[in-house]
């Protein structure tokens, strides 16, 4: 298994370590940090971490834009020299960048609310909060419940 | 890296029937129904038509399970563009099933919804709720029906994103929903993403996303590194989404502190919908033939499943609030689906697919319970529900029933498929997990019973006192929904039929999926390799 | 506010019509170019975005009012689905383009292009205006003055 990876290997392969990389650096985020907007930011970059590995995915050696080029009738001139590189993982990742749009700016309007309603965006304050009103639910039902809680 | 830069192939232009147009129709309908509702902007007409069009799309399922019952396969190019270069909708026993159990449970939610939201949700925000409501039926619809593992991931993230909005609007309650639909946000991206990543290797080791073209070429080429990374990344993905025992900590707090309308909906369908897909993928995509797939199963699967069926159970039976009680009971049931998928038989594979449907109904029933008793009494802690069985006896009945189908007595739904999954078990000669299946049932029994027993032999105190049966138009969806779960438990016709047809389906593999794509992969697709 | 950013509003006026008529070039030379709905609809909205930064939310809200944004974001994927049905009622697969000119499909793969893309264009403007109004109308919890 060592000896596959040789100094080319490792080079070669740059954008897949920078994806693991990114990848973990955006989970880590998400689970250490307990500013909210931090966790968003932290998603974030793991989601970017995606896009990358998708768009390495595509590239091939030598590929430009694969977009066929049209003299001035518009009639499509055809190359058989030139190498495109494959379209299809950046429409699906154009796809998975509208969806990561979309959860930054939901997360981000829940914390505005959540800001309005707590009064912070630290996990550990509203932690605090959460754990005093479930403390206050649990005695009032509890004795009404009558030592049945 | 396998690219593919095929020359375009070929667009299958096809005048077809409205007959043939059913697997699209199933989702385009509330799809159009969603911006409908943004556009008119009406409150009295966002109702309707959320409720017109999960009628249609229920009526449209029945017919597509009608139709692929003798174990066909229906397969739909979307745009004319034949699979597996084009997007493909295929409808087998196995979606068929899920679809209509997904289109059922809304139109009987739907009618309930109405008088429940109306009390829970603000009154400016119910046609954005009603749109959001159908991009989320949509969404699970279509990562229902589709074939192509991209576009699960994009229906995926549509039925989220909407869930998540929906968990949000209980906090007009309660304003831990904020807080709750943020962890979901969280967790359920994190999901999706690892989905994706999973997705990404798949093309990577193959070179296309539909699902039976993958399952195709992975068979050919067998297992190696990058489709065992992808089978990881899409079992932990997916997993979270349908909260699989250690990664469920954003279950209980979304279905608490969701409108009890939603909370019904999600309970019967979101999780149900991830588990069929992680069904897909495990049987479909990777061959249960591979050893990694058998040792997940075998390994991983069952040992968590159990974990959930005894942890889950026993968290439940310390709860004081109904909600949440339940909510951890649905962690628990995952666990028998998942146990049922595991044991890799026929038998397993119908009990787990059958309990997915009971058990579908049957917290859609409990749910639709609590929620009428939050209508009345304000809450649902045990001791707001003290002797509600005097004073709102149709909808306490309704709760038995349900909780009788939870437990799995004879007579009702949860029995068949716990009965199926208990032969299943026996088949193997694993006889100690099925004394297991039977042990954490009795964990049912007890937490049922502390509703039971509230509901029943309390004196009713301050606002359960005066409380009275919920309107009509609540009463009678979870009347009938209380009636599926005793009907399901004596006519198996539709259920275990269904179920058997899918496990079959599933079992088979790719060999299964690939009878359809016959014509199309003989075309010149691996041309530029 | 803004009042004495001379230069920042003067500018921002010259560049308004510019950006959408750029908007409006990617979204409809898509189909040669690098383009289409997506980006076209992000640079129209950047137009009214910058606007409204420079001129104040509710000078960009006389134009394009928060219950117009709405409508927009329904309206195009009505188009996009639209463009699908009438595809599918002229007896062809949904969004098989090829159903608008039958004898010649690759023409009804432009104009089905143009449509669904239009479609996309419309709706991504009106989502991305109103994230920005979404965020931008709730009053601060902290004074600009305070930071």
């Amino acid at each position: 298994m060592l000896e596959e990876f040789t100094w080319e290997f490792i080079v070669g392969h740059m954008n897949y370590w920078l994806f693991i990389v990114l990848m973990m650096t955006g989970l880590y985020v998400v689970v250490a940090r307990g500013n909210l907007v931090k966790k968003i930011v932290g998603l974030n970059i793991f989601q970017v971490s995606v896009f990358m590995l998708y768009i390495s995915i595509g590239k091939i050696t030598g590929g430009t834009a694969p977009i066929f080029s049209t003299n001035l009738q518009g009639k499509i001139k055809l190359d058989p020299e030139i190498v495109y590189s494959n379209p299809l993982p950046h429409v699906l990742i154009l796809t998975a960048i509208v969806v990561g749009v979309a959860t930054t700016s939901l997360g981000l309007a829940l914390i505005v609310r959540i800001r309005e309603e707590y009064g912070t965006i630290e996990e550990q304050g509203i932690l605090t909060i959460e754990r005093d009103m479930v403390h206050e639910e649990e005695r009032v039902h509890g004795e009404a419940m009558g030592g049945r809680g | 890296m396998a690219t593919e830069t095929g020359t375009a192939q070929e667009v299958v232009h096809q005048a077809a029937a409205l007959a043939d147009h059913l697997p699209m129709l199933v989702v385009l309908v509330p799809f159009v129904a969603a911006p409908l509702v943004v556009v008119l902007g009406s409150r009295g007409l966002a109702w309707w038509l959320a409720f017109v069009a999960s009628v249609v799309s229920t009526v449209i399922a029945a017919a597509l399970l009608a139709r692929v019952f003798d174990g066909s396969v229906i397969s739909y190019a979307i745009g004319g563009w034949a699979p597996p270069l084009g997007i493909e909708y295929r409808i087998d026993a196995a979606n068929a099933f899920v679809l209509l159990l997904v289109a059922g449970i809304s139109t009987v939610i739907l009618p309930y919804a109405k008088v429940s939201v109306a009390a829970e949700v603000p009154k400016k925000n119910h046609t954005l709720f009603y749109a959001a409501y159908l991009l989320c039926f949509t969404g699970l619809l279509g990562v229902t029906a589709t074939g192509d593992a991209f576009n699960v991931f994009v229906f995926l993230e549509i039925s989220s994103l909407s869930t998540y909005v929906l968990v949000a609007q209980g906090s007009y309650r309660d304003k831990r929903a904020f807080t709750a639909a943020y962890d979901y946000l969280i967790m359920g991206t994190i999901g999706a993403t690892f989905f994706v990543i999973g997705i990404g290797f798949l093309y990577m080791a193959t070179g296309t996303l539909n699902m039976a073209d993958i399952a195709d070429r992975i068979a050919e080429q067998g297992s190696n590194r990058t489709v065992r990374a992808a089978f990881a990344f899409i079992v932990v993905g997916m997993g979270l989404k349908a909260a699989v025992y250690p990664l469920h900590l954003w279950l209980p707090g979304a279905y608490t502190r969701a409108p009890s309308a939603i909370t019904a909906f999600l309970a019967g369908t979101a999780t149900k919908v991830a588990i069929y897909v992680l069904l897909r993928f495990f049987f479909s995509v990777f061959q249960p033939g591979f050893t990694f797939t058998v040792n997940t199963l075998e390994i991983i699967v069952i040992p968590l499943a159990i974990l959930a069926m005894f942890a889950a159970s026993f968290i439940a039976i310390f709860q004081n609030d109904f909600k949440r009680m339940l909510a951890y009971s649905s962690i628990a049931q995952i666990g028998y689906i998942l146990l049922g998928v595991g044991l890799l038989t026929a038998t397993g594979l119908t009990a787990g697919i059958a309990h997915l449907f009971n058990h579908g109904i049957t917290k859609a029933t409990l749910f639709m319970g609590v929620g009428a008793i939050v209508l009345r009494v304000g809450g649902s802690w045990y001791d707001r529900i003290d002797g509600l069985g005097r004073t709102m006896p149709w909808t306490s009945a309704a709760i038995v029933l349900g909780g009788l189908s939870l437990i799995g007595v004879p007579g009702t739904a949860g029995f068949i498929s716990k009965w199926l999954l208990v032969q299943a078990a026996l088949e193997k000669g694993w006889w100690p997990i099925a004394l297991l299946v039977v042990a954490s049932s009795l964990l049912a029994v007890v937490y049922v019973w502390r509703v039971v027993e509230a509901l029943y032999l309390r004196v009713p105190q301050g606002r359960a006192a005066e409380a009275t049966d919920p309107p009509l138009m609540m009463l009678i969806p979870l009347g009938l929904a209380a009636l599926a779960c005793i009907w399901f438990g004596f006519d198996t016709r539709v259920t275990i039929g269904a179920s058997q047809m899918a496990a079959e389906g599933l079992l088979a593999g790719s060999a299964g999926m690939l009878d359809s794509v016959g014509a199309s992969s003989a075309l010149p697709l691996g041309a530029g390799h | 506010m803004m009042h004495h950013h001379l230069i920042l509003r003067v500018v921002t006026k010259l560049l308004v019509g510019t950006i959408i008529l750029f908007a409006l070039y990617v979204q409809f030379h898509g189909d040669f170019s690098p383009g289409g709905g997506f980006q076209a609809g992000v640079i129209m909205a950047v137009a009214f975005i910058l606007y409204g930064i420079v001129f104040r939310l509710e000078k960009v809200q006389r134009v394009l009012p928060p219950w117009v944004v709405h409508k927009l974001m329904a309206l195009g994927v009505l188009i996009y689905a639209g463009t699908g049905i009438l595809s599918f009622f002229l007896g062809y697969n949904y969004l098989d383009y090829g159903a608008f000119s039958p004898d010649h499909p690759s023409h009804g793969q432009h104009w089905g292009i143009l449509a669904v893309e239009f479609g996309v264009g419309v709706t991504v403007t009106g989502v991305m205006i109103s994230i920005y109004y979404a965020f931008a109308a709730r009053t601060p919890l902290i004074d600009d003055e305070a930071w």
